[in-house]
């Protein structure tokens, strides 16, 4: 009988086999796998940068910082589902554990998905957040929902592989589904506000990387940057 | 349609594809703006034409005025909807639900028509004019499944939210063709964000998850048949290679296939989506 680290590790093996599969034969395919070949290991973060950096330009990086901005938001509801806020109803409650289900499932599936290639597991920073107020828990949550799709928007034409473009394209509109749910706990009908949605063509914002990550370090202890785009975390 | 095998199909068909498209990719790059006309009528799109390739029964490849005239033609339908709706005022849609909803999304598709217009003309391009549009989903007889869609407030959520769904499908399933593309990419997966936000807040009111919960057996979880197969495909669970029932959830080493449905959209075809709409909504 096989431990559950063996399986798990065995199924990062097979996903890890599959996702290469796919970057072999991908529309980059021959420039992708020589770059890969001697693609300095994500995990290895760069000293000269304050914590992890996302590496090189290409594809893996903005995987690597979809998996960043998912392993944020998983950490946060997880969280929130532990020490539920004060007047938590159970609708709340219900709808909250299923955002906490699909953040850890996009964090998952990025883990699998990169294998060797994958930073490692960031430390959270929530101290700004009162996790017994629901006032401030779903503030922060409006912020993960809205910073994530306006990151998945911003960095969709960076990625250069369709199969890739799919699966964030899968994503970010699952996190827009979230985005106006919380927007609509706090204020119903404020599930495309102005905030997030320019009123005079009404597309939603996108931001780039180094505007995201500057969010986003805010609530990690490990710092993100990614010197490649602009960004090193200060 | 299992996208990641197209490649593979591709290569059987055209050894040669990986040479011919990197000198495709630096044309991309090199489209950028709107402006760009000289790039634009260049565009021999990499991935359009390597489906066009792997798919000989789809006899062209999108351009990217055909994306964005086909996306014009799905606002179109919403629109056209949502003001028929308005124009009804509290006989159809209460005014709480009109305030704080219908007023907004409304608003925000008919903005994404005069904007894919605009683009659509900026790129040289002639938007395609209104469509013939039924409603009730009855190809022009108006007596069609949703006969009472404009007098039966329930039947008039129910198409919203139908429409809303099926429209983050269909930009999902357009995204490929733009590939690298700042501009046009970033304006598309933008309105696609916008239309999953009005999806999200119409399932609230409909009492539905704001996201699509699927079983194994069966996408649609609207509770209306008609519309299964606008929901066809949502019941996938392998993403990128990856079974992700498999993946540890929360509380335990798999995850469910409510939640491995709920947390990916899928993406439709365009051929898949005008073989929903015309014929029914889109008259034919």
């Amino acid at each position: 009988m096989k431990t559950e680290s063996q399986e798990s590790m065995l199924g990062a093996n097979m996903a890890r086999r599959s996702f290469l599969r796919y970057a072999g034969v991908g529309a980059a395919s021959v420039g992708l796998l020589a770059t890969a070949a001697c693609h300095k290991d994500h995990n290895n973060p760069n000293p000269t940068t304050n914590g992890i950096d996302l590496g090189a330009k290409d594809d893996f990086a903005i995987l690597n910082y979809a998996y960043a901005l998912e392993q944020l938001e998983a950490a946060f509801y997880l969280q929130v589902v532990l020490t539920p806020y004060s007047g938590i109803s159970a609708s709340e409650s219900a709808l909250l554990t299923d955002i906490r289900d699909h953040e850890v499932l996009h964090r998952e599936f990025f883990k699998a998905a990169l294998g060797a290639k994958a930073i490692p597991a960031l430390t959270p920073d929530f101290s700004s957040i009162n996790f017994s107020s629901r006032t401030s828990v779903l503030a922060a949550a409006k912020a993960f929902e809205d910073t994530g799709v306006t990151a998945y928007d911003g960095a969709g034409y960076l990625i250069a592989d369709a199969n890739y473009l799919l699966i964030a394209g899968k994503i970010v509109s699952v996190e827009a589904r979230h985005a106006a749910l919380i927007s609509n706990l706090i204020t119903p009908g404020t599930f495309a506000g102005i905030d997030v949605v320019d009123p005079t063509n009404s597309l939603n914002k996108s931001a780039t990387i180094a505007d995201v990550l500057k969010i986003a370090n805010t609530y990690l202890k490990t710092k993100v940057s990614a010197v490649n785009y602009g960004y090193v975390a200060s | 349609m299992n996208l990641f095998n197209i490649i593979e199909e591709i290569e059987n068909i055209d050894p040669e594809v990986y040479g011919k498209l990197s000198q495709r990719r630096d044309v991309i790059k090199n489209i950028t703006s709107f402006g760009s006309k000289v790039a634009i009528a260049a565009l021999p799109f990499a991935v359009g034409t390597m489906f066009k390739k792997a798919y000989a029964a789809d006899s062209a490849a999108p351009s990217v005025v055909d994306v964005l005239n086909y996306a014009l033609t799905l606002e179109y339908l919403e629109s056209t909807f949502y003001n028929a709706g308005k124009a009804k005022g509290t006989a159809l849609i209460p005014a709480d639900a009109a305030a704080k909803y219908f007023n907004q999304v409304t608003t925000d598709e008919n903005n994404h028509v005069t904007f894919l217009k605009g683009v659509i003309t900026s790129l040289g391009g002639t938007p395609v004019s209104l469509p013939t549009i039924d409603l009730t989903g009855g190809n022009n007889k108006g007596n069609g499944p949703f006969a009472d869609v404009l007098t039966n407030y329930g039947t008039f959520l129910a198409v919203a939210q139908v429409f809303e769904d099926t429209g983050v499908r269909a930009y999902k399933g357009q995204a490929g063709f733009l590939l690298k593309n700042q501009t046009v990419l970033t304006a598309a997966l933008s309105i696609h964000a916008v239309e999953a936000r009005h999806a999200s807040a119409i399932r609230q009111l409909r009492g539905q998850t704001p996201w699509i919960t699927s079983t194994a057996a069966l996408g649609n979880d609207t509770g209306v048949a008609a519309v299964n197969g606008n929901y066809d495909g949502e019941q996938n669970v392998t993403q990128g290679g990856v079974d992700v029932t498999t993946l540890k959830s929360a509380t335990a080493s798999t995850t469910s296939v409510a939640v491995a449905t709920a947390a990916f959209d899928e993406a439709l075809s365009s051929a898949q989506v005008l073989a929903l709409l015309q014929g029914t909504f889109l008259v034919h």
